[in-house]
This record gives structure tokens, sequence and C-alpha cells, in this order.
């Protein structure tokens, strides 16, 4: 093993040393920001460092990966020995880069956007927290531990969309995050428990190897087990039926949004996919469902994103949207290409949320100098801002070029590979080529509510109000240099997997091969042809320019009005901006007959007619009651004792008889 | 002095009629309110067992003999602070009806 | 002629002790109890237990029945109470429990348990013959029950002085 690679450790405990330090400065001295910044930079950057050389030391030698490193045995019970153990291969390491990578550049970034929050100590100990479980679940080498990492990144996820704790819909915002979370994380146990009845381990070595000779393909068990990882998946990563936490989990600070809820935590279950790809690719039934509910979700969210207001709801149902082009990637056996989506969509998606946060610090910035009360996300109050904020906007162009998959920069051949992919899948099974055209569809739509997103913040004239237009500025150095960054990944991140036809193509799906080459054995060879593949090419650019140009087109933002003057919608953008009423769907199929069963039943019925009423009073009436015999039974007539005395002595006669 | 020449069926006799006489102290302790009789029927209980132990005792060795002594003074002992007890009461409720004593009711 | 003798003092011991626990006055059940107390010592001594016997007769009819005939003479409670019975269906109750009970007790009498210590025939009566019936009593007592023995007489000095304390109104 190379010797850097045994340095992992650091990675992982230096984010937990910067959450225990700045943990304690926000007890004793909330007031220390310079000892916060540097501490909680400090450990991102040195993590990042650390990571940076953990790979190096890992290409070295890649043929000894995965490089499995156990610390200490956790759950040692009978025949199960749950070990504490990282796992650094090509799939973790590349995790573990983008991870610490946006990690650091977002903390940077935050030192600005929460320069004057009072809360400053807090959020940066939190925001280290939720780096050291992210890095525990992607580097854990078993379930168990990886399990660790996924229930903690939650927990950092509702602390910090609460962060703001004391308006109630933040809070709420919060529990609903965690709630829906933990539906999905139920799967994740049922899954363990079913591996490890299954398997008999938990390692991801033993059942990943084991698994063609335990499993057997398309079987009850491994369909079972891959559905029940998929639920989990759809909780933690925003999928249907469990999606509708994300967007309001945009109450959290931006750029919690952008690390936790765009680029690294909501990704976890794409990650989880890829790690467990022979389970997925022996069991195509799962497969099946996990591309068709990711290319739904994509459909589904984008025609969401196409009505909102809120800049950062915009962002949130593209964050949806994208996840599901992932979940296709994965689904239809393309791990690397629904990895490589990730890492291209954790740049620009960071970039769109961290730029959106410059456009909403300027703007509160100015409401903040009026005392103005406007909604300083509101895209209806924005408009005209690119000759304010002439680099924020020039950056988010970039970042919506790529997510849109304008050619040459990195949304497209990432968007591109996972599309190219579920169509040669279509030689299979026809369904595949539905699932492309949704796939296309959504793309079609990301194009446009992106357009319309920067059309109407940074173009048309400015209606945030005359006196609050004096007051907009570009955001400090410290905010813009993380998105010059950014901006450079998402361009040139692209580089990485080129599409076959290409030159160098492919990289990353060579540099997989390792970990997915179990799964190969049970996915078909897929070879596109050099023109089918130039042609599938075509109609992404032609789409991506289709849905650019059709918003640029369609959409006046020189006629849009601001928001307290702007008049109530109809009709289907009615439906479009209430979310097609999903929340309320919800609200009445689960939430309000829990709240009637937990009020009705579980109250009335069970707490204070059962347990009250039948346990607790009835224990104490059923003493008060064996009191009343027993003082009747005791007359204090000696014959009575006598006459009970000898009966005893009579039975007991009886049985010695 | 003559040998007294007893059968094993003289024995089951004499267990018998001591559970008799047992039952009965008990059947008298049962049915009397009266104090004093109450006791007597004790009395008559302990006399029963002491038959037992005497014709026990020819089988089992002298050492039922013994036990009847002991079960005497026990006897003389108890009757003597028993009728203390008696006249305490008496005293107190001018009557020895056990019916008439019951602070024991709950 | 043992046989005889001890079916008929077991009769006479079984009624008086019936009339005992039936007679209203206090004093006729005494002379009743007495009555029984003789005929059990009389049953004794065919069970060649001589000693105790004649101890019998000092101790419970002597002593023991005197004190008790003293104290309801001393109570004035010569003239039975009419509540002192019970009503005929709880005397039917009371002596169907004792019927019930005497069947049990021997039952549990013809329960002979396997490998019981018995001694040879006659054991006894060479004993007696030996050291004399006291001698084959008091040989145990103050030998082997010397502890017990000697607990004994703590226990009748106990009685007295509890006796005395219980019954004399001030001290």
């Amino acid at each position: 093993m190379p010797a850097s690679v045994g340095w992992v450790w650091l990675v992982v405990v230096l984010p937990f040393a910067g959450f225990l330090a700045n943990g304690l400065i926000s007890f004793f001295w909330p007031k220390a920001k310079r000892a916060v910044s540097a501490i909680g930079v400090g450990v991102l950057v040195a993590a990042f460092a650390v990571a940076v050389s953990v790979v190096n030391g890992l290409s070295s030698d890649l043929h000894g990966a995965p490089y499995v490193l156990t610390y200490w045995s956790w759950m040692p019970v009978g025949e199960l020995e749950i070990a504490v153990a990282l796992q650094v291969d090509q799939l973790s390491a590349v995790m573990m880069m983008i991870v610490t990578g946006i990690s650091a550049l977002i903390h940077i970034f935050s030192v600005g956007y929460m320069r004057d929050d009072p809360g400053y100590p807090r959020y940066f100990s939190y925001l280290n927290l939720f780096v050291f479980f992210m890095l525990v679940l992607v580097l854990g080498a078993n379930f168990p531990v990886m399990f660790v990492g996924w229930e903690g990144v939650g927990l950092c996820s509702y602390l910090l969309i609460g962060f703001w704790y004391l308006d109630k819909s933040n809070a709420d915002a919060g529990k609903k995050a965690f709630i829906m979370n933990r539906i999905g994380d139920f799967g994740f146990l049922i899954a363990m428990f079913l591996i490890f009845q299954a398997t008999g381990s938990l390692s991801f070595a033993e059942v990943f190897e084991g698994a063609p000779s335990t499993f057997t393909i398309n079987g009850g068990t491994v369909t079972l087990i891959t559905l029940a990882l998929f639920l989990g998946c759809t909780g933690k990563s925003a999928q249907i039926p469990l999606f509708t936490w994300l967007p309001d989990a945009m109450a959290g600070p931006t750029p919690v949004s952008a690390l936790i809820h765009a680029a690294t935590m909501v990704t976890a279950g794409v990650y989880l996919i890829a790690r467990a790809n022979v389970l997925f690719a022996m069991a195509p039934i799962s497969s099946v469902v996990v591309a068709t509910v990711g290319v739904v979700t994509a459909l589904f969210a984008a025609t969401i994103a196409l009505k909102q207001w809120d800049i950062k709801k915009v962002l949130a149902y593209s964050t949806v949207s994208q996840l599901g082009y992932m979940f296709l990637g994965v689904g239809v056996g393309a791990y690397a290409g629904g990895i490589f989506h990730l890492a291209t969509h954790a740049f620009f998606k960071a970039l769109l949320f961290l730029g959106s946060g410059s456009v909403i610090f300027a703007l509160h910035r100015a409401y903040h100098h009026t005392g103005s009360h406007e909604d300083a996300q509101d895209m209806r109050n924005m408009g005209g801002l690119r000759q304010y904020m002439p680099w924020t906007a020039t950056l988010m162009w970039i970042a919506t070029l790529a997510i849109a998959g304008i050619p040459g920069f990195s949304g497209f051949f990432s968007k591109d590979g996972i599309l190219a992919a579920t169509f040669a899948r279509g030689h299979d099974h026809p369904v595949f080529y539905f699932l492309w055209i949704l796939g296309a569809a959504a793309a079609l739509l990301t194009a446009f509510y992106m357009t319309r997103l920067m059309l109407y913040t940074f173009h048309g004239r400015n209606r945030s109000g005359k006196d609050e237009a004096k007051h907009l500025l570009e955001a400090p150095w410290v905010m813009t240099a993380p998105l010059l960054v950014l901006a450079l990944g998402s361009i040139f991140a692209g580089v990485v997997n080129l599409p076959h036809v290409l030159p160098g193509a492919g990289w990353l799906e060579h540099l997989f091969e390792p970990v997915t080459e179990l799964s190969h054995r049970y996915l078909p060879e897929i070879h596109l042809s050099v023109t089918t593949e130039w042609v599938l090419i075509g109609v992404a650019t032609v789409i991506a320019v289709a849905g650019i140009s059709a918003a640029a087109v369609t959409l006046k933002p020189e006629s849009l009005k601001a928001a307290r003057e702007a008049p109530e919608e109809s009709g289907l953008q009615r439906v479009l901006l209430r979310k097609w009423y999903v929340d309320e769907i919800y609200d009445a199929l689960f939430v309000r007959p829990t709240v009637w069963i937990s009020r009705n039943v579980l109250w009335r019925f069970m707490d204070v007619g059962v347990i009250d009423g039948a346990l607790v009073n009835g224990s104490a009436w059923s003493a008060r009651a064996v009191g009343f015999i027993g003082s009747a039974v005791q007359t204090g007539r000696l014959a009575w004792y006598l006459l009970v005395f000898v009966i005893g002595t009579l039975v007991l006669l009886r049985a010695v008889m | 002095m003559p040998a007294v020449q007893q059968g094993p069926e003289l024995l089951g006799s004499a267990l018998a009629v001591s559970a008799i006489l047992f039952s009965l102290g008990v059947a008298g302790v049962l049915l009397r309110r009266n104090a004093i009789v109450v006791f007597m029927c004790i009395e008559l209980m302990l006399n029963a067992v002491n038959l037992s132990f005497i014709a026990l005792a020819q089988q089992l060795g002298r050492e039922g003999h013994v036990f009847v002594l002991f079960v005497m003074a026990v006897a003389a002992a108890e009757a003597a602070v028993g009728l203390a007890i008696i006249m305490a009461i008496y005293r107190h409720k001018q009557t020895v009806n056990l019916d008439k004593v019951n602070l024991l009711s709950g | 002629m043992q046989v005889v003798n001890f079916w008929l003092f077991s009769g006479i011991a079984i009624i008086s002790a019936l009339l005992c626990i039936t007679r209203r006055s206090p004093v006729v059940s005494a002379m009743w109890l007495v009555l029984t107390m003789f005929s059990i010592a009389a049953l004794f001594v065919i069970l060649g237990a001589q000693f105790i016997g004649a101890i019998q007769v000092l101790v419970y009819a002597g002593a023991i029945m005197v004190l008790f005939l003293f104290v309801i003479m001393l109570l004035n409670l010569g003239r039975g109470e009419p509540t002192d019975l019970p009503g005929r269906l709880g005397s039917l109750i009371m002596l169907g429990v004792g019927a019930v009970l005497a069947v049990e007790l021997w039952a549990v009498t013809r329960i002979v348990p396997d490998g019981a210590i018995r001694l040879p025939a006659g054991t006894m009566e060479s004993l007696v013959e030996q050291e004399g019936a006291v001698g084959a009593i008091s040989d145990p007592l103050f030998r082997d029950y010397l502890v017990p023995f000697e607990i004994t007489s703590v226990l009748l000095l106990a009685a007295v002085v509890g006796a005395v304390v219980l019954a004399k109104r001030r001290l």
C-alpha cells in the first residue's frame, strides 16, 4: 500500500477536529470570528491537501486498490465482526476529492456570506461536522460505517436547514427533511439486514466479492435488497416520492444549500448505487425502477422549476431534476456516467447556488440599508443585476450553459453520456428509448428554466426599487474567488470522461473499471456506432440551444412586474407554481391521516383510554378493588380466620398426599 | 412389669384415634366463641399429637417420649400465658366472646 | 386384652371430646376434657409409655385443667352464653371441615415412606425392662437433649413472669 494512502484517516479527522474546536469556541468565545474562520477553512484546506496526496499515492499503485484500512473493531457480535474501517479505491477517492474540494471552496465563500451572522461559530462547527460525516459516508468500508455517515449528514442537514431556528417555518423545514430522510433510512436498514442475512457479512469487499455466488440474477432477495437500498436513496437524494423536503431545505443559509443540498449530501444515493453496482446489475428490475424513477423525477421537477419565482427554489428543483439524471445513469448501468454527472453537477450547481447566494447577499444588504422588507430571494425583485454584479453574472452564465448542456461545457458531456447510455440500452428493450425521450424532454426544460432564471435575475430593468438600487454592489472577493474556481471546474471537468467518438475518451470509465468490473458480467455490452453517437451529440446540442433560445425569445424580462405588484397566476401556471400540489396531496394522504390517527387512536384511545384509563387508573382501581375484597375478608372474627386457615391446611394436605 | 405386646395394627388404630381427636379439637376451635373453650380445644389438639408421638415411638425410638415431655412443658407455659391474656381481655371488655374481640376487622 | 382396652379408652376419649366441644357451659366442657385427658393417659399406658401416662395425669388433668377451671370460676363464666355456638348450618360446616380433616389426617398416616427407619419389634420393651420406664426417657433427655431441656426451663420461667405481668392489674 502506498504510504500516503495510510494517511487517509487524517482527511476524516481534520474536519472533526474543526467541529470540536469551533463548537467549543461557539460556547465560550462566540465573538472570535477570526479564529473560527481560520480553523473552519483551515481544516478543510488541509483535508483537501491530504486528500490530494492520498489520491496521488493511490494513482501510483492502482492495482492494489481497494485499500481497506481497519482501525478498530466496533461491534464484534458472534459471527458478525463490524470494524471501523475506511476504504480507498477509485470511487471513494473521486468522491473524497469532490467532497473536500467543493467543501473547502464553500467554506471560503461562507466566510463572506455569513460575516454578520451572530451564529457564525455555530455555523462553521456544523459545516465541519457535516464534512466529517460526508467523508465517513464515502470512505466507509462497510455498510454500518457508511450508515453512520449517512445518518450524520442527515443530522447536519437538519441542523443547518433549521440554522435560523427562531423562524418557525425554518425549523419545520428542518423537521420535514429529517422525517422524510428517516423514511428512506428505514429502507437502508432493511437492506442491511437482508444483506447480512444473505451473505453473513456487511463489509463491502466481502459482500460484493461474494455477490455473484450468493445471489441469483434477477433473484427475489437481491431485488428486494436493491429496492430497499433505493428507498434509502430516494430519501437522501430527494427522488419521487420523497423529494419534497429538498425545496423546503432552502430555508437554510445559501452556502449550505450549495454544499449539502446540491453538491454533496444529496448525491449520497447515487454514490450508494454506484458502490453497490454489483447488486444492482444482478437485479435488472430494480435497475429499471431506479432509471424510471430518476427520469420521471428529472422531468417532473423540471416542470415545477419552470414557474418558481424564488431563485433558490428554481435551483432546488433543478437539483432534484439533475439528481434524477444521475439515477437514470446508474439505473441504466452507466455507473461511471452517474458519478461523472455527480462530479460536474457538483461544480456547476455549487456555482449556481453560490452565485445566487451572492445575489441574495447583495439584495439583502440593499434592503437592509433602506429598511425594506421585500423578499430578497424573489426573482421578480431582481432584474438587471448584470450591471451591478458583472462577475457574478458572468460566472453564473457559465454554470447555466454547463447545466443546459452547451457543447464544450462539462454538463454537456456528463448529461450526454447518460442519455447516450440510456439510448444504447434501448437495443435490449424499447422501454429505454422511452426513458431517453423523457430525459431529452427534461433537458429541454432544464435549458429553458435556467435561461429564465438568468434573464429575470440579471437582465431587463432593475425591479428592486430606486433607493435600493444605489446600494447594490458586487460581492467581496472572498465570495467571488471560490466562484471563479468552480467556474473553471464547470467548464473543464468534462474532459475526464469525453464521449467515445473523441480522442482520449472515457478516462473516468476506465478508472472505475476495477470497481464496476463484477457488474459488467451482468450488463449487456453496449456499442453505439460512431454515426449514432454523433447524431445523439447533435440532438443534445439542438435541445440545449432550442431551450435557451426558446426562453430568450418568449420571455420578456422587461415587462415583468415586481413581486409586490405582480398579478395572481392562473391555470397551469398556478399548478406549477404550487408544485403540482404535491405537498398538499402528501398532507391530505399522509400527514392528516397520521395526525388524525395520532389524535384519535393513539392519544384519545390508546393513551387516554387504554394506557391512562385501563393501565394506570385501572391498576389503581384493581388495587383498590382487591383492597375492598381483602378488607372484607378481614372480618376480625377469629373463627373466620381459623376456618380459612384450616381449609388452607386441608388443601395443603391434599397436595401432600 | 409385664411386657406389653402390640402389633402394627394397634399403631394404625392409635394414629386414627389421634387423627379423630385432633379433628375434634379443630372443630371445637372453629365452633366455639368462648375463648376458654377454644383454648381447651387447643389442649385437646396437643394431646392428640402426643398420642401419635407415643404410638410412633414404639417403632421409631424413644425420642418420641422426650418430645412429648417438651410438648407438655410448652403446653403448660402456653396455658399460663394464654389464661393470663384471657383475664386481661376480660378485664378490658367484660367478655371472653371472641366475636367481640375484633380489633383486626378491616 | 390390650386391644379391647385400647378401643375402650379410645371410645371414651372420642365421645368425651365430642361432648367437650358441644357443651354450652365452659365448666361442663372442662369436665369432659378432663375425662378425655384421663382416657388419653390410659392410652399412653397401653402404648407402653407408662411414665408419660403418669405425667399426663399429673400435668394435664391435675395442673392445667385446674388452672382452666380456676379461671372460669374467677371470671364467673359458669353459665354458657347463647352465642357461644353457631347456628345449625354453621355447626354443620365446622363439623364437616373437621370430618374432612380427620379423613385426610388418617390418610396421611397410612403413607409409609420407603426406607422408613424401623426399630426391630420389642426394642422399646427391652429398653424399659433394662432401664425402667423413667430411665428409658431420662437417658436421652439428659444426654442428647440436655440443652433443649434447659431452654424449656427458661421458657417456663418466662411464661410465669409473663402470666404475672398480664394478669395483674398493677405491678
